[in-house]
């Protein structure tokens, strides 16, 4: 048989022989993660089967990172029905409050490595597949079938090819392109897929941006979304961990269900517009749409390559009176090295609201939350409605840059301009 | 549960999960209070109509977005008894799936369906019947595994006659 990366990853963890795509399997789950989803439906369901126990505390990843510090007395209990569970079944990996988001701070601790299996009680999982893993989103029942067996069903999917090409111009990134991705197959033409991504364009891609693409592929409607490893993934993780790790390569007959072909020379800066993240339009379409709030951060685009090219677009400037700018660190870690670099003095100068390290706005939390029919460019990944605040409220997910050079002007602009006057 | 009866709920396309339970309620510890804002951006009354209409019958990507399984519990508290949709998210089919909802997979015609109408669905034969217009439609039953959850009214159940 010849596999995939998926489904040699879930044979893997599998006790079959061999597996084709469409079947149920059981498999072992390598790591959890769970956020304030612990303190809503899993520890009610969890206690009622009365075990005392989880089947290994050293596997399971806990953070809080949605609501931190916790903004309302709701928030606050929530957290403290977390915390009396991860002492009670005595979590080794137990984060706090002050870590950041968790799909920055568990690849950052070194448990996303090339050849893992890894749920999370969040959709965007699927962030680590920039690590070679295979991650991906559940529920809260299925956390509880976790703590229980380290076991969980899963269908095997079958995969698409994505063929990478090219460098991305200046101004353009990789938000850009999984943006313009999701806009070309929408966001149902990938449910239950596995997005395999290969090429010389994968490699032109730093870590943070192969991050931001597999972050984005639930928007298409993905179960995992996959990088091939090479030597700027080795050097991540070997940074991060002493753990052994092998890189998992698909077979040359793999079969693939599609296949697509992108240069990311070709590429422009794009938005999605509201309500969805398949509503793309090129920049050039939406040039000039006033904002009443821009915002920096998220799983999806806190990291320090975006707080880097951010910080060049707003050096020496002013946030534009009518905008609030608003930025987020995706972590401590990040926070500290963007202090080191100077780039957190730069935001405060040009008049931005730097906060810690949270969720925050992109779930319409705290920190940033839209009024009655005001409009955000935000480099989050949703922009459903009232997903950031007022169900009146307008959300158009962007590049870092297109949202920093937008902060500037007050309106959403081409960011390509600015990058070159460096 | 080899049969489900009830009366449909019309929805749309890529009914998300922060449109079924917004995120500004998800903090909240009692199941009937976030309940009450179900769909509250989207739909008007959606928990009044809910009394009467209790299989929904929505179109592609039904539960797209987040994670959150309250997305379901929270129809699961209305008396929602099964969905059929186009398309489900994956995430939001498996939740279902686990909390001993049938999620339906049938790409249905706006002939097939009115709001209001009394319709039966039979899981194993993989049909359903629509008493409103005396139609029958056939789908493509789930498979054996996951009859089985929903035969034990979820997975937990499951869980807990193997534990």
């Amino acid at each position: 048989m010849s596999y995939t990366i998926s489904e040699k990853v879930l044979l893997e963890h599998s006790e079959k022989e061999d597996i084709s795509s469409g079947e149920f399997i059981e498999c072992s789950i390598d790591m959890v993660m769970v956020h304030e989803q612990l303190g809503g439906r899993i520890h009610q369901e969890y206690e009622k089967l009365h075990l005392n126990r989880v089947w290994d505390p050293s596997k399971i990843f806990f953070i809080l990172d949605h609501w931190v510090p916790a903004p309302t007395v709701s928030a606050a209990q929530m957290h403290q029905d977390c915390r009396r569970f991860a002492q009670k079944y005595q979590f080794i990996h137990n984060m706090g409050i002050n870590e950041g988001i968790c799909h920055q701070v568990f690849p950052e601790k070194g448990f996303a490595r090339p050849g893992m299996l890894i749920v999370g009680s969040d959709s965007h999982t699927t962030t680590y597949g920039a690590f070679n893993c295979l991650a991906t989103g559940i529920g809260a029942t299925d956390v509880c079938v976790v703590f229980a067996t380290g076991k969980l069903w899963f269908k095997v999917p079958s995969s698409y090819r994505i063929h990478l090409s090219g460098n991305l111009p200046e101004g353009v990134m990789a938000k850009d392109f999984i943006l313009k991705f999701i806009g070309d197959i929408s966001t149902k033409g990938a449910i239950y897929k596995s997005l395999e991504f290969y090429g010389d364009g994968v490699q032109s891609l730093s870590m943070d941006g192969r991050m931001t693409i597999s972050n984005m592929v639930v928007e298409a409607g993905a179960k995992f979304g996959i990088f091939l490893a090479d030597e700027k993934t080795r050097r991540w993780v070997k940074r991060v961990s002493h753990a052994p790790f092998k890189a998992v390569f698909p077979d040359e007959e793999a079969s693939y269900e599609k296949k697509f072909n992108y240069d990311l020379s070709d590429l422009e800066p794009v938005v999605a517009k509201p309500h969805s993240p398949e509503n793309i339009a090129s920049i050039s379409k939406v040039e000039g749409i006033q904002i009443d709030q821009a915002f920096l951060g998220s799983c999806t685009n806190g990291r320090l390559e975006d707080l880097r090219i951010a910080a060049h677009i707003m050096k020496g400037k002013r946030v534009n009176d009518k905008t609030r700018c608003i930025v987020i660190p995706a972590s401590k870690k990040i926070y500290m090295e963007a202090l080191t670099e100077g780039l957190i003095e730069i935001f405060i100068k040009a008049g931005a609201v730097v906060g810690n390290s949270t969720c925050g706005p992109c779930i319409g939390g705290h920190l940033g939350v839209l009024g009655k029919d005001e409009v955000c460019i935000s480099t989050t990944n949703r922009n459903f409605i009232g997903r950031m605040g007022a169900p009146s409220s307008q959300v158009y997910l962007a590049s870092p840059a297109t949202v920093a050079a937008s902060a500037i002007k007050g309106y959403i602009t081409d960011p390509r301009e600015r990058v070159k006057n460096k | 549960m080899k049969k489900v009866e009830g009366y449909v709920y019309i929805m749309g396309d890529n009914i998300s999960t922060d449109d079924i339970v917004p995120s500004h309620c998800l903090t909240l510890r009692d199941s009937m209070e976030m309940a009450q804002y179900t769909c509250e951006a989207i739909e008007a009354n959606f928990t009044q109509k809910a009394k009467n209409l209790n299989i929904i019958v929505a179109g592609d990507n039904f539960g797209c977005g987040s994670s959150r399984e309250e997305a379901v519990n929270v129809f699961k508290v209305l008396g929602i008894k099964a969905i059929i949709a186009n398309s489900f998210a994956r995430i939001y089919f498996r939740n279902l799936i686990n909390q001993g909802i049938p999620g339906i997979t049938y790409q249905w015609d706006p002939r097939d369906f009115t709001e209001g109408d009394q319709i039966a669905i039979f899981l194993e034969k993989g049909i359903i019947q629509n008493k409103t217009n005396n139609t029958e439609f056939s789908f493509i039953q789930l498979p054996p595994f996951l009859l089985a959850i929903l035969e034990k009214g979820g997975i937990l159940n499951q869980l807990r006659e193997k534990i």
